[in-house]
């Protein structure tokens, strides 16, 4: 025991550590340019473009991958496919981290970001899109946050607490569909209000279903892409019984993942129908588009579908990887590529350095966040003192 | 007869006394029955036929609403040379559209009828106001700038570059100077009367008088009269209006109705998914119980058949060794007497004492019987 601490110590300065320090470094830097000289100075934004890259990928593609913590917890306590139980506090840990990392990213999109909690609490605009957006991932990250302690309080060994909280975890799990279901389907509701601005393939009366549907693949393969990545990294946390149930994780969620997304077409097809949209197919947007619809959705299914019934889990953890980019880029083509694509290209945004800079950042901080809970919390292994309790 | 702006004037005070103390009876909203805007509202009719891009508005605007001044000054009319857009310091902008006659076309915020800002806003930091004005509060404004994304004109503009109090701007309306009784600022100074302040619905039917009287100066639309629901700022061109950079293909529904049903999905979702979750998980809870039982009853009748068998094949086995150690036992006596008459044989045979062989065969059975 003693001579693993010194290693440890001895080990401060592995890649991951130096990697990461330089990036939260040069991250401060960053900050403090925006707070003291504005959102103009650090960003490419502009009156044409007001949503960039921050609110594209670190609000859009965050919270859509975030998605695992509700689909994995519903799975398992609602659907009672009690196999997938080891998947769910990594899953509720990562839409945890998830949820905060958007929005503590809002606080550097927004130009008065002290005024956040205005919606909520102080004038509430109810017929904005974005209001039930901010109070559902206000409220939902409540829920993740009252869904991860019990892991907290065993770390903690606050036995009395942890047992009222587990006794919650149905009423909080069902809250949190709910709220899934609402704040996901309305980030795509968000850009119905601009026909005249989004690209006629991407907009849709349907996109708010189109986001919450999208969503459900995009949780199902984050939690296969992040525990590919954890097998790597922190394999030795994890106990039999989560080794032991995570290639059914991997084959269960692959299968269902295949089946949504073929789905998902299916509804895109719709759209497509419903609008008479056809005849962009054949321009270069209508090539992107279905670069995004079968590169991106199609291909993956495909390969979820042989990995489900070949059993290959490989080929599963390809297309939940594979499924994760075309999730980023559906995302990004909606909020960023095929926004504004009517206006002359010297006008369209391209993302400034340092708002990417700020991007990686703030994954940088999640990551380093989710290694310091994982290594330190029963997350990836069950607690002795309360294997019974589940 | 086009109404001049300065018989508004002196009528306009009257009508914003009564506009100010009156209360609205109505509740409008963004109902599918049609918000056919506030009755009473102004508006302003731009004749862009009539526009001569001398941006004196411009300045006017710039005076009033005390902006930033330019760096090139307002009678520069080489300015005109670029496309413009409203940004922080500039509410209004002249764009020239090269032809023949050069076109002007004045751009600000059209103030809708039923504004794409006022419905993106979480925050109700924009509002229309009964006047007609779009107004906004910057004292709510969070800056998350959903109302630029909203706007199908893009008119809102952003104080990008102030890091503690940036702010979105745009045209008010000059609702300050329409309460007291004043034209708005480029109204009141445009030389031409290419701008006509007044109640929008008197606006509409100047427009169309003046197409009327004018055959073949005009398009045949008032553009805003529609557009987006209608808007408060009307225009009337002599070219067609996507050549003067304004855009054809918005579409007559008001925005908030473009949001409407999947707002109105929120209120199903949140008393249809409990419902449901419940019921599901209430039948995945009956359906693990059912096949626990069946389970218990499948163990049970196993353990009863296993150990009839086994009582059966218990007693079978009892019976076949207690045959089994009979046979042995007659076997072994059957041995016994055989060795016991062979030895008596032979002794009888030694002793020739046929008596004493026959006692002790009695002797022997008598014990068998036992």
């Amino acid at each position: 025991m003693t001579k693993e601490n010194i290693t440890a110590e001895k080990q401060f300065l592995t890649p991951f550590n130096v990697v990461a320090g330089i990036i939260l470094l040069v991250g401060a830097v960053i900050t403090i340019l925006r707070f003291t000289k504005g959102i103009g100075a650090v960003t490419n934004l502009d009156n044409n473009n007001p949503w960039g890259l921050w609110i594209g990928f670190d609000l859009m593609c965050g919270v859509a991958l975030a998605a695992g913590g509700y689909v994995t917890s519903s799975a398992c306590y609602v659907f009672g496919l009690k196999k997938y139980h080891s998947a769910v506090r990594p899953a509720i840990l990562t839409a945890f981290l998830g949820y905060a990392l958007v929005v503590f990213a809002l606080h550097y999109d927004v130009g008065r970001p002290w005024r956040l909690p205005y919606p909520i609490f102080y004038s509430q605009g109810t017929s904005s899109l974005l209001f039930e957006v901010g109070l559902c991932v206000f409220l939902y990250l409540t829920v993740l946050f009252v869904e991860w302690t019990p892991a907290a309080f065993e770390w903690l060994g606050f036995k009395k607490i942890r047992a009222w909280v587990v006794r919650l975890t149905m009423v909080l799990t069902i809250f949190g569909v709910v709220l899934s279901t609402l704040h996901q389907s309305s980030l795509g509701a968000l850009f119905q209000i601009a026909p005249s601005k989004l690209h006629p393939l991407w907009y849709s009366g349907y996109l708010h279903v189109y986001f919450f549907i999208s969503s459900m693949f995009a949780g199902m393969s984050m939690v296969i892409f992040e525990g590919t990545l954890a097998h790597k990294w922190l394999h030795h946390k994890m106990d039999e019984t989560h080794l032991a149930e995570a290639e059914g994780v991997v084959l269960g969620f692959g299968k269902a993942a295949s089946f949504v997304m073929m789905g998902y077409i299916g509804i895109k097809l719709i759209g497509l129908a419903v609008d008479n949209n056809w005849h962009y197919l054949t321009t270069g947007w209508g090539l992107w588009f279905l670069v995004e619809l079968v590169g991106f959705v199609l291909f993956p299914a495909i390969l979820y579908g042989m990995g489900a019934r070949e059993k290959n889990t490989t080929f599963i953890r390809i297309a939940a990887f594979w499924t994760v980019l075309g999730i980023i880029l559906n995302r990004l083509n909606i909020s960023v590529i095929a926004f504004n694509y009517h206006l002359p290209s010297a006008d369209r945004y391209v993302p400034s350095f340092m708002e990417v800079g700020t991007t990686i950042f703030i994954v940088t901080i999640g990551l380093v966040v989710y290694k310091f809970i994982a290594t330190r919390m029963p997350i990836l292994y069950e607690h002795p003192d309360y294997k019974e309790h589940h | 007869m086009a109404i001049s702006r300065r018989k508004f004037l002196t009528s306009m005070g009257a009508v914003i006394g009564a506009g100010t103390t009156g209360t609205l009876t109505k509740a409008y909203g963004a109902t599918k029955t049609g918000f056919k805007g506030y009755p009473e509202s102004f508006g302003v009719l731009h004749d862009i036929t009539r526009c001569i891009g001398c941006r004196k508005c411009e300045q006017a605007c710039n005076d009033v609403n005390k902006l930033d001044k330019p760096e090139r000054p307002f009678d520069d009319l080489k300015v005109l040379d670029q496309k413009r857009r409203t940004d922080e310091a500039v509410y209004t902008v002249v764009n020239k559209f090269s032809g023949t006659p050069d076109v002007f076309v004045k751009k600000q915020c059209n103030h809708c009828q039923e504004p794409a800002c006022a419905s993106a806003c979480f925050v109700k930091a924009l509002k229309k106001d009964k006047t007609g004005a779009v107004v906004y509060d910057e004292s709510l404004c969070v800056g998350c700038r959903y109302c630029m994304v909203a706007c199908p004109f893009n008119i809102p503009a952003y104080t990008y570059n102030d890091p503690l109090s940036p702010k979105v701007t745009k045209c008010t309306l000059c609702l300050p100077r329409i309460q007291e009784g004043k034209l708005p600022g480029c109204v009141e100074i445009c030389p031409k009367e290419a701008l006509v302040f007044g109640k929008r619905k008197d606006l509409i039917k100047i427009a169309w008088k003046r197409i009327t009287q004018s055959p073949g100066h005009y398009i045949e639309h008032v553009y805003g009269e529609h557009e987006m629901g209608g808007t408060s700022w009307l225009y009337l061109s002599g070219a067609p209006f996507e050549k003067v950079g304004m855009r054809e293909d918005l579409g007559n529904t008001p925005a908030p109705e473009l949001t409407s049903g999947a707002l109105g999905t929120v209120p199903i979702v949140v008393g249809l998914w409990p419902v449901l979750l419940t019921g599901v998980y209430a039948i995945s809870k009956r359906k693990e119980k059912i096949a626990d039982e069946e389970r218990k009853e499948a163990v049970q009748k196993a353990t009863d058949l296993a150990t009839a068998e086994m009582n059966k094949q218990l007693s079978q086995l009892k019976n076949k060794l207690t045959k089994e150690k009979d046979t042995a036992i007659k076997t072994e006596v059957k041995k016994a007497l055989d060795a016991a008459a062979k030895k008596a044989a032979e002794a009888a045979k030694a002793v020739e004492k046929p008596l004493a062989a026959e006692d002790a065969a009695d002797d022997d059975t008598g014990n068998e019987e036992e």
